[in-house]
């Protein structure tokens, strides 16, 4: 049978997330965006609450939680904070591929330290001239000796500058797919720099930069799994990430949602509050009608997921889905608030302006479409 | 009618936007820095008073002009073309449409030179789609009228020097119009406000606190101030619509040059259906409310009833313009969401015609309205 009800564990557990949220990120998080400046407190507050490795297994100091409720903790998160939710999955990226393709020595050196949230990882796939067509990737890892020397840009990699373990895509061989191969880097390897940080229009304190490797001396050991395997292992990796860009992406449509809401209540033109008018409430309940679908698909990725079965199709459904609701939903948040939302002295300005990245993010909503199809006419 | 006069007036205007806005359009964004020398050299072009007859020193161009004008700074300042039109239609048109002679000759030649900037207050706090509940007073002593009350959201609020105000003189419909100077005493600006785009156009509230305005600056007849707004807001939701054309335009053709020019899988992106869909409905959508809106324009010449149509081009430009503008972040992928391209400018600019001038959701209930009193006209 179906059940939509939370567990007890779940219950607590989320409570807990929701009450740290409002002490720890609510009253910081503006600062921080206007700094532009990554909230380095909240994530270590995280760690204390095993927060930064909840796919990870205990035995490798992880929460080992099911992707299910991971999924329910991001939203709750990016309910507070879009940019913390976002910094958070991408540091379980690493973890997850470290996790399922790296080796016994991996996990012991790098998965512990993230798990614990000792360090911060990223994931690195994108380059300047492959973004959808990610298998087009440039920069070159070649074998000399006991190292693989990694030449080449990437871009927009979330958490750059501020991350010490990266996951990065490079090309071993002339294969498309199957020449490229998975590393382990660390910040301070020789070789190894941060390019131009990009100025978005939103998230300024998760940062996005370029990584630039130039003869970057990469040990042998960091090579997860084999050589050629790692664009199977980052698309299988993006399938997961799907579904915690979806998570977000429902939390930040909540949190629109509520805020509209809320909003309709109070303001009132015409001698009563504008919830009583039509026009407002066709706003509302088209929001909450997408918001329940799109979380409900969310929990169905990550059930099937958690029930090691196929979701490829569904982390896609719900990516896109979600993140076409967010965009909505805040876009008409901004519409319900009027001229006040227009201005920076209300949030719902900015839920739009995050929004938009969802759509781009983790495959653009046009690659999620074609996997989509691809899946459906086999 | 598009005449060789609108066509040549485009012509000028998209050359001295090339040349003298957009290579400034991304700064005045991202340092909220409207550009005063912008403003002297389109009134050195006599656009300042595009609606006003040359004899006040205007433009002497009917509403397709004026719409032509908007749609060109548009297409490359959004900030620029909004804080113009505020300046140019609902200060100088506005002035000019209900003014008596004494002051057009007054205030007309030093706005439509530039040397003056104007501006227009209605909303307020607690009024914004219920513009008419308005709670700002204006009580006759003497000479002087007194106006009391605070207004909001007020475009060019912090640049201009020459303002026209709504206020209550009377009972529940009984709203006046008035021309208020910054110096005059009572008068204040308030705090700037922080938007999400239109940053290059200064917003603020203004404050009225006693303010004592001759009586001989009340605009038009006493009373009067909501048929006289009626009439310039039907000419400024068409003349709005033009800057919403122009940002789908932008949006449009930056997408177009990027889809042809980034190739991915091999191929440029516009062989690919999903982006040729997305260029496509842009199109579509940009011809269609670029003729509609002309089409508004050509009839607010006829004096025939406007406002349905007014509001028709107005809510259509608006919502194709934040579509258009989301289509062009999506074709420019993790570039479209980063301010080295301009495309993430046009959505956050953009959002703001579903809002101003009257929300979408005002133009849905004005056209019913129409429709249900005049019918199908």
């Amino acid at each position: 049978m179906l059940s939509f009800q939370l567990t007890d564990e779940q219950q607590s557990l989320l409570s807990m997330v929701q009450k740290f949220c409002v002490s720890e990120i609510d009253p910081v998080i503006g600062s921080f965006e206007e700094k532009e400046e990554f909230s380095k407190i909240i994530f270590k507050k995280m760690a204390e609450l095993s927060l930064m490795g909840m796919m990870t297994p205990e035995t490798y100091s992880g929460a080992g939680l099911d992707f299910s409720t991971y999924a329910l903790v991001l939203e709750e998160i990016s309910f507070h904070s879009l940019a913390v939710a976002v910094s958070l999955a991408v540091t379980g990226l690493p973890q997850n591929i470290i996790g399922t393709f790296g080796n016994e020595e991996q996990k012991q050196k790098y998965l512990m330290l993230l798990a614990q949230g000792k360090k911060l990882g990223a994931f690195s796939l994108t380059e300047p001239q492959s973004g959808s067509d990610s298998a087009a990737l440039k920069t070159k890892a070649i074998r000399e000796g006991n190292y693989y020397i990694l030449n080449g840009t990437k871009c927009f990699v979330t958490n750059a500058g501020e991350a010490d373990i990266y996951l990065v895509l490079a090309r071993t061989s002339e294969d498309k797919k199957k020449g490229i191969s998975a590393f382990i880097v660390e910040k301070d390897m020789a070789g190894f720099m941060f390019g131009k940080k990009e100025h978005k229009m939103a998230l300024q304190c998760s940062p996005t930069m370029e990584l630039i490797f130039k003869d970057c001396k990469v040990p042998k050991e960091n090579l997860v799994g084999k050589e050629g395997e790692g664009f199977a292992i980052a698309m299988r990796a993006l399938d997961s990430g799907r579904i915690t860009i979806a998570a977000s992406a429902v939390g930040l449509a909540r949190r629109a949602f509520e805020e509209a809401k809320n909003y309709s209540k109070i303001r009132v033109q015409f001698g009563k509050p504008i919830s009583q008018f039509q026009a407002i409430q066709t706003m509302l309940s088209e929001m909450a009608m997408t918001i329940e679908a799109s979380r409900l698909l969310v929990q169905k990725a990550a059930f099937l997921r958690d029930q090691k079965m196929p979701y490829s199709k569904e982390a896609s459904m719900a990516k896109t889905l979600a993140s076409d609701t967010a965009m909505k939903v805040t876009t008409d948040a901004v519409q319900v608030f009027g001229g006040n939302g227009y201005c920076q002295d209300y949030p719902v300005e900015r839920l739009m302006r995050e929004a938009k990245v969802l759509q781009i993010v983790e495959g653009t909503n046009q690659i999620q479409r074609m996997i989509i199809a691809k899946e459906i006419l086999q | 009618m598009m005449t060789k006069e609108h066509e040549l007036l485009r012509e000028t205007v998209r050359h001295f936007s090339e040349k003298e806005i957009k290579p400034f359009a991304r700064e005045i964004d991202e340092t909220e820095g409207f550009r005063s020398e912008i403003f002297k050299k389109i009134g050195e072009l006599g656009l300042l008073g595009v609606t006003v007859p040359s004899q006040y020193g205007g433009g002497d161009m009917d509403v397709l002009g004026a719409t032509i004008v908007m749609e060109e700074f548009g297409r490359v300042c959004a900030s620029t073309a909004l804080s113009y039109l505020a300046h140019s239609i609902l200060c100088v048109h506005n002035l000019h449409a209900n003014g008596n002679e004494f002051q057009k000759k007054k205030y007309l030649p030093d706005l439509c030179s530039g040397k003056k900037l104007g501006a227009m207050g209605m909303t307020e706090p607690g009024y914004g789609s219920d513009a008419i509940g308005l709670e700002t007073k204006a009580i006759k002593e003497g000479k002087f009228y007194h106006l009391t009350g605070r207004k909001m959201f007020i475009t060019n609020g912090t640049v201009a020097q020459t303002f026209v105000i709504y206020a209550r003189t009377g009972k529940e419909r009984e709203v006046s119009s008035f021309i208020v100077e910054k110096d005059f005493p009572g008068f204040s600006v308030g705090k700037k406000l922080s938007k999400l785009g239109m940053r290059g156009s200064p917003t603020s509230e203004l404050i009225l606190e006693d303010c004592r305005v001759p009586e001989e600056n009340l605009l038009g007849k006493l009373h009067q101030g909501l048929p006289q707004m009626k009439k310039t807001l039907d000419v400024e939701r068409i003349t709005i619509s033009g800057i919403s054309l122009g940002i789908a335009q932008a949006a449009l053709e930056d997408s177009l040059a990027y889809a042809k020019d980034r190739k991915q899988f091999k191929t440029p992106i516009i062989e690919f259906q999903l982006v040729q869909k997305m260029l496509a409905d842009m199109y579509t959508w940009l011809q269609a409310a670029r003729t509609l809106t002309y089409e508004a324009a050509r009839l607010s010449a006829t004096g025939k009833p406007l406002s349905a149509m007014a509001s028709a081009c107005k809510v259509f430009s608006a919502e194709i313009a934040t579509q258009a503008s989301l289509h062009a972040i999506q074709i420019l992928g993790g570039y479209g969401y980063c301010k080295d391209y301009n495309v993430e400018r046009y959505l956050r600019d953009a959002k703001l015609m579903e809002i101003g001038a009257g929300t979408s959701e005002v133009q849905r209930i004005i056209i019913a309205k129409e429709l249900s009193k005049l019918g199908l006209h």
